[in-house]
């Protein structure tokens, strides 16, 4: 398997403060990788430094061979990146529709690619001409995720998707990320709901001030108790 | 997955009515305060005329605000600058202006207005590019750059054309009033409610059936997701700002000419309204930025028929209502 994504040595500051500090990863197509930590480890900004909203301030990413550090947001997004950022960021003054016709960019809205969200979405359809800012929160995540998989996309770059859902929510989302894993999507996902980690991640990247501190097979860490206590601080079945 | 069954109705979208009820009831509870009907009619006549006027100049700046969140303080400048540059097609045909003919008239003040618009448009394209492109994101350096603009094309004006105020008389036309019983209604000020309404209808046109007017809608509320979905946004703040700057400028020319004179900071007391437009219709918003000229034309109109000595206050008062109110404006489209 191929590594569709990689970052060699990134630094990141943002304004005085040095946050990520020499990070190394790749993420394999196809699979979807886990990027696992603690509050202010860096996940977040990992994310965003490699859609381009924080610019890497020393190292390389590069995409399916392509460096694109340099790149602007805007021309990372249209080699294939999608974006769901923890905070969901729907444009609540426009429908759901139309947030859907602004994520397909240039092309018009692809009724079969429609059909299949809305099969693990039906509150999209139902929901097709309200105004998004009157979802629910969980409506929301829905809306964010399927405006990245609106068009088809190389890396899907998401974070926290769990994060503030109720447990019913969480566990159709779930379902919905596995939908699209299958469909062979390449995801690099920042979660704290280790039990969603476990469910979807292959692998997994763990991060603390800044740097990767492990990397491996998810499997391999949600069998190890202690080393996910070293490493994040938890047990696997305080969080079941 | 979903939070409703199937079955369920679909949810009515709300509509958030309380602001556009706001000037209706205002002029309503005016009717007994002023006594005659005819005062009434003509004030607020008066109103909504020096309301579009402000509308068209406050535009601008709220989707400036509200998509670049820039501070710009400078804005009264391309106000003043569309003022100017209509008199340069104005004194040449003077005779053409006082022709007792609407279409002579118009013949000359619609390319007056238009030449307005295209000036204050490119100053509007190197200002962006010249004194804000380096301060994005930096509001204490915005407002000293866009303060500091502001002096140099004033003090420009004022060595091209000199100190003194320029008289630019209405078109022939457009003098006089429509009478109609005991009620007068100046012909000028049903030409500036005609403009208004249809800029705004026109924005309002693009903003919500364009793919253009998407992007901005949802440039308003969130920048970077904009860009993180592949739009180039930096073009698309530019198209705005020379939008805002030409709008500006034609109200610069109305303005001008509903005061019959032009001088290089006629912008001044303007500013301070379009700024208070601007924040109680809430930052990027046009729905608004209308409502609010409104309010404004008519608390300043019934105001100073009122009570004149609160004149000088009463639009500070209006915000201080309206803020506590509602702390995000009358339309909060942005989390600003």
């Amino acid at each position: 398997m191929s590594d569709l994504l990689k970052l060699s040595g990134v630094h990141t500051h943002i304004g005085r403060y040095h946050i990520l500090q020499g990070i190394d990863l790749t993420v394999p197509e196809g699979q979807v990788t886990m990027l696992l930590g603690r509050n202010g480890a860096g996940k977040t900004t990992t994310l965003r430094t490699i859609i381009g909203l924080w610019q890497a301030s020393k190292g390389e990413i590069t995409l399916a061979g392509q460096r694109i550090e340099s790149l602007a947001t805007p021309d990372i997004a249209r080699l294939g990146v999608g974006y769901v950022p923890e905070s969901m960021a729907v444009f609540s003054d426009l429908t759901v529709k139309e947030n859907l016709v602004l994520a397909a960019r240039d092309a018009p809205l692809d009724d079969k690619q429609l059909d299949w969200i809305f099969g693990f979405f039906p509150a999209l359809r139902r929901f097709w001409l309200s105004r998004a800012g009157s979802l629910s929160g969980g409506q929301k995540q829905m809306l964010s995720i399927a405006r990245a998989i609106v068009e088809p996309r190389k890396l899907l770059l998401i974070d926290e998707p769990t994060k503030g859902l109720a447990p019913a929510i969480v566990m159709a989302l779930i379902e919905c990320l596995k939908e699209i894993k299958r469909k062979g999507a390449t995801i690099l996902m920042v979660e704290q709901n280790f039990f969603a980690a476990r469910e979807l991640g292959d692998n997994v990247l763990v991060m603390d001030n800044g740097t990767i501190v492990h990397r491996g097979e998810m499997a391999a860490l949600a069998a190890d108790v202690p080393l996910q206590e070293r490493l994040l601080g938890l047990s696997l079945e305080a969080h079941q | 997955m979903t939070d409703l069954a199937a079955t369920d109705p679909l949810p009515k979208p709300k509509r958030d009515l309380a602001p556009i009820l706001l000037p209706l009831a205002l002029a309503l509870l005016m009717i007994p305060l002023i006594g005659s009907t005819s005062s009434w009619l003509t004030l607020t006549v008066a109103s909504l005329a020096m309301g579009m006027m402000i509308f068209i100049m406050a535009s601008g700046l709220t989707l400036v605000f509200g998509l670049m969140d820039v501070l710009n303080f400078g804005h009264g400048a391309f106000i003043a600058v569309g003022a100017y540059v209509a008199t340069l097609v104005l004194a040449p045909f003077a005779a053409s202006i006082q022709a007792d003919s609407l279409w002579m008239n118009l013949a000359v003040l619609g390319p007056a207005a238009l030449l307005s618009m295209a000036v204050s448009g490119a100053l509007g394209l190197v200002v962006e590019r010249v004194l804000i492109l380096p301060v994005y994101g930096q509001h204490l350096k915005q407002i000293l750059m866009t303060t500091g603009g502001l002096i140099v094309a004033e003090q420009t004006l004022y060595a091209l054309w000199g100190p003194q105020i320029i008289p630019m008389p209405l078109p022939a036309s457009l003098r006089g009033s429509f009478i109609i019983g005991d009620v007068a209604i100046a012909k000028y000020r049903v030409l500036a409610m005609l403009i208004g309404l249809s800029v705004f209808i026109a924005i309002q046109l693009v903003l919500n059936r364009t793919k253009l007017g998407l992007l901005i809608r949802a440039g308003v509320e969130n920048r970077e997701m904009v860009e993180a979905l592949g739009y180039r946004i930096r073009r698309l703040f530019l198209g705005v700002f020379m939008t805002g700057s030409a709008l500006a400028g034609l109200g610069g020319v109305m303005w001008a000419l509903y005061r019959e004179q032009v001088h290089a900071s006629m912008s001044d007391d303007l500013t301070v309204l379009i700024f208070i437009v601007v924040i109680i219709g809430g930052l990027g918003s046009i729905g608004g930025c209308f409502i609010g000229a409104i309010l404004v034309a008519m608390v300043a109109n019934y105001g100073g028929f009122l009570v004149p000595k609160l004149a000088l206050v009463s639009n500070i008062l209006l915000m201080v209502a309206i803020l506590m109110w509602r702390p995000r404006g009358l339309y909060a489209v942005t989390s600003r």
